[in-house]
């Protein structure tokens, strides 16, 4: 096996790693995590948390939203268009390199090179 | 690290505003210089962008039964250094309190200062601190992104107890309850926003070599012969 094929085999193996870690790092949390209160719902927001913590304290906001989504399921279908648009972006950015590096490491021939043969 | 509309006094909601504007300004005007001057990079610039746009939308679950969100400003602030951060922050959260009521117009200055700025250069500092001592670039990838998840939470912990400081104990009993809320919380996020970043970056160290090198993110000069030469 030549010495670049045992490298790509190594950094593949690295990446299949990390990604073994990511899967854990949320499995493990929702395996091990409190059960929530009766009543409430699990795994609530952090940032409602707050915000609910200071209204029991009795502070009242002074602004509401200008707008605001009528229920749950638009606000996750609003998050879900955020996260489509940037992961769009981020997609496309991606295949281009991706692409570039393709055809940088398969060059096309150059049609202004003078052939050898001709 | 959303703190709510209208849950900051309007005096000091108006002083982080006068805190974060700076940052932004000059952050906008980076993010033209360097469109301007590195054509080449713009798309990783958008890049950047996105990450910080795609990971700020995703709640995910924590040990502590709560969940919370990851902020991806960490990438941006390695590649493009701290300020870009800034500007592109702002725009996600505009995008947010706007649309999904999440943070808010009063809170925006607030926002952008714990999640655009102090997140990004803290991150940048981790990782220049690893480069320093010559850690794997990798771990200081890795540190840079954890790192600016947590100092945004931690920051929207110490804002949140400025403003609503304890009856009892002050300001130190706010700011251990609020970091109770948001930090413990946070840790494994952060540590899944390293490894993830680990990953966004190994990959583009494969397919965006000449930007990285432009970026200084990789050492040597860019080849400048032709591929088929």
């Amino acid at each position: 096996m030549s010495e670049s094929t045992v490298q790509k085999k190594n950094s593949l193996g690295v990446t299949l790693a990390l990604l073994a870690a990511l899967v854990l790092l949320f499995a493990i949390p929702m395996l091990i995590a409190p059960e929530a209160p009766e009543g409430e719902e699990a795994f609530g927001g952090t940032d409602a948390a707050a915000t609910e913590q200071l209204e029991e304290d009795g502070y009242e906001p002074w602004f509401s939203p200008v707008f605001e989504p009528g229920s749950g399921e638009i606000e996750s279908g609003l998050f879900a268009l955020q996260a489509a648009l940037g992961a769009g972006v981020l997609g496309y950015a991606i295949g281009h390199y991706s692409a570039r590096r393709r055809n940088v490491t398969e060059p096309a021939p150059d049609p202004a090179e003078p052939r050898a043969d001709g | 690290m959303h703190i709510a509309e209208g849950f900051l006094p309007p005096v000091q909601a108006g002083l982080w505003f006068a805190v974060s504007a700076p940052f932004v300004v000059h952050g906008a005007r980076e993010v033209v210089r360097i469109s301007r001057e590195k054509p080449e990079a713009r798309l990783l610039l958008g890049a950047v962008g996105a990450f910080t746009f795609v990971l700020s939308a995703i709640k995910l679950p924590s040990v502590t039964g709560s969940s919370s969100h990851p902020t991806g400003t960490g990438a941006g602030a390695v590649l493009f250094k701290p300020p870009v951060m800034a500007f592109l922050g702002l725009v996600v959260l505009l995008f947010q309190s706007l649309l999904l009521a999440h943070g808010g117009l009063t809170t925006l200055g607030a926002n952008v200062f714990s999640m655009a700025i102090v997140g990004p250069w803290a991150g940048y500092a981790v990782y220049r601190l690893c480069q320093s001592v010559r850690l794997p670039q990798m771990v200081g990838v890795f540190f840079a992104m954890a790192v600016a998840n947590l100092t945004t939470y931690v920051v929207t912990s110490l804002q949140l107890a400025i403003a609503h400081p304890d009856p009892v104990g002050g300001f130190g009993a706010a700011a251990a309850k609020f970091l109770g809320i948001f930090a413990l919380t946070q840790i494994p996020l952060a540590l899944a926003e390293g490894v993830l970043g680990v990953l966004l970056f190994r990959g583009l160290v494969a397919i965006a070599d000449p930007e990285l090198r432009l970026l200084g993110f990789l050492r040597a000069p860019v080849s400048q012969e032709p591929a088929n030469v």
